[in-house]
């Protein structure tokens, strides 16, 4: 009997996470659960089905699927550079000084701008007529005569660049935080230049972070939903957007239950990033203890 | 000098003010620095001065007069603060007791809470809408529920940050020791050294309420997103206008709450707000 009540002697240590773990479980899990049973059935009497995943893989639903990952690519690789540069500038700027919190603010703010919004801006500056896009005319440079255009893919990750570097400089100032300014003390102690203590210390260290981030924004771009919707009314084919329009009730018979195997799809894709960054994550945690 | 002098910057010990700037100038990153910020700043505020322009200073007054204005503002407001409570109630005290008792669960809770960032909101909504029983899918309430998962990661991060900047076991051994029972050990010993982590969960938390579209238009709520974009059928300039006046009070808001908590903490002797960590007062004791 004694192993019963050690067994609920530690049990009870959990007893403390119990309810934020009810809550994750009924508002993750389940959800997520239920979309993954919901992609194997049929629409029509509920029986098991491989036909919505086949729907799912074929045609236009495997073209969002390549779109939407091309895209996510593109739009975490680039940001993500460009935002781990901005959160240098921030970073080495004063603690505290308003420039710094502006800084961080905003990037609060503007992470989370997105949809209809962030669509209105970006027509009144880069849409055909738009401000930037009269300045450039006016310079000889028409961006919409050099291949750009707005509502296009090319259009869609210069917008995305407006919410997903802040996102960055958000969740990478942390691990500029980590860098402890010894290390950089010592290396310039034995002599090391910047680029030296950045290639052989501030770099390996940063660099599962990084890649840590970058995989959070690839999640990021791969579920925007409202601002690509807002930007091309469907006219480029992304897995999100294709998923709204079937809860919004655009169906045919019998395909019902597509958008859900669609959703299994994205989740699969983030499980494998997610995959990745546990991975890198136990790397930098090993650099940073 | 003064924030120097308070300790306030991470590579600042005592007179090593002047060697700093040397490496600064060595770096020769200052250019470069103010390069990167002015397009950055060029980048971020091209789009809300050509916005500007278009809507016209006038929109901004009607915009306020539109139907419906008042009311998905309101309910968005009401959102914010429901979501802001359950987060807090919820995660607080997760968060402490992770650190206090379940130290090793730290690398899993870690793992659990990047998930809501990454999980497509669009997939979530179906599967909720799907399972939901129908009382809750009636009254706009069920939208707080839903963005206290979404919010959990950010308030996560920022008590994880909070915790790991004092040194939580000692203190709380210290109050159990002198008599203090556990409510009063929370209440008056943690609560207090936990104040600019609650700020940077809060305005996270705000700033993600206030700038939901995909879950409340798919729930079909008109909060303040959705009527923009609901809105926008009727009227060009002015809808504009309501996504500036969107984006501006919550930034306005957010920078009232960083400024009066950093202020109240270098006060105290703390870190300033840096919403997804608190700086350390003492960065050469390790986590």
């Amino acid at each position: 009997m004694t192993w019963l009540v050690s067994a609920g002697r530690g049990l009870r240590r959990y007893a403390g996470v119990v309810p934020f773990g009810v809550y994750m479980v009924l508002g993750l899990l389940v959800p997520l659960i239920a979309v993954a049973i919901g992609a194997f059935q049929s629409p029509n009497g509920g029986g098991f089905t491989f036909a919505n995943v086949k729907y799912a893989t074929h045609g236009i639903y495997l073209h969002g699927f390549a779109q939407t990952i091309f895209l996510a690519v593109i739009s975490s690789i680039l940001p993500g550079i460009l935002g781990l540069l901005i959160a240098y500038a921030i970073w080495s700027a004063r603690r505290g000084s308003v420039l710094r919190q502006i800084a961080i603010t905003a990037s609060a703010v503007f992470a989370n701008f997105g949809g209809v919004p962030l669509a209105f801006l970006f027509i009144a500056t880069l849409g055909s007529s738009g401000l930037a896009s009269k300045w450039l005319t006016d310079l000889g440079f028409n961006p919409y005569q050099h291949g750009f255009s707005l509502y296009s893919l090319s259009g869609v990750i210069v917008v995305y660049l407006y919410f997903q570097i802040p996102l960055m400089v958000l969740v990478i100032l942390p691990a500029l935080e980590g860098l402890r300014p010894a290390w950089r003390e010592a290396a310039s102690n034995m002599g090391a230049r910047t680029w030296q203590y950045w290639r052989h210390v501030g770099g390996p260290v940063l660099f599962p972070s990084f890649l840590g981030c970058l995989l959070l924004l690839f999640g990021s771009a791969l579920s925007a939903y409202a601002t690509a919707e807002a930007m091309t009314s469907g006219t480029i084919p992304l897995t999100a957007i294709q998923i709204g329009s079937f809860l919004n009730g655009n169906v045919l018979a019998g395909q019902q239950n597509v958008g859900k195997a669609l959703g299994l799809g994205l989740v699969i894709i983030i499980a494998v990033a997610m995959t990745l960054y546990t991975l890198l994550q136990r790397r930098a945690a090993r650099w940073l203890q | 000098m003064a924030a120097v002098a308070q300790g306030t910057q991470v590579a600042t010990a005592a007179g090593d003010g002047p060697q700093r700037r040397r490496e600064r100038t060595r770096d020769g990153f200052t250019p470069w620095r103010w390069l990167i910020l002015i397009l950055a700043a060029i980048y971020f505020l091209l789009p809300l001065y050509a916005a500007l322009k278009f809507a016209g200073w006038g929109s901004f007054g009607s915009v306020v007069h539109q139907s419906g204005f008042g009311d998905s503002l309101w309910l968005s407001v009401r959102l914010a603060i429901i979501t802001t409570l359950i987060t807090l109630v919820l995660m607080l005290p997760t968060a402490v007791y992770v650190h206090l008792r379940l130290p090793r669960l730290r690398r899993l809770m870690e793992g659990i809470t990047i998930l809501p960032i990454v999980i497509p909101p669009v997939v979530l909504i179906v599967g909720l809408l799907q399972i939901m029983p129908g009382s809750l899918k009636g009254t706009p309430y069920t939208l707080g529920l839903i963005y206290v998962v979404l919010a959990m990661p950010f308030a996560y991060r920022s008590f994880d940050a909070g915790l790991r900047a004092f040194d939580l076991k000692t203190l709380t051994e210290a109050s159990n020791s002198l008599g203090a029972g556990w409510p009063a050990t929370l209440w008056r010993i943690v609560l207090p050294n936990l104040t600019t982590a609650m700020l940077s969960a809060t305005v996270l938390t705000v700033a993600l309420v206030l700038g939901e579209y995909t879950i409340a238009s798919l729930d079909l709520f008109q909060t303040f997103p959705v009527w923009i974009v609901v809105f926008d059928q009727t009227s060009g300039p002015e809808s504009v206008a309501a996504s500036l006046l969107a984006l501006f009070v919550t930034w306005i808001f957010l920078l009232a709450i960083t400024m009066a908590g950093s202020r109240q903490a270098r006060r105290s002797g703390r870190g300033e707000v840096n919403l997804f960590s608190v700086s350390r007062r003492d960065p050469g004791r390790s986590s």
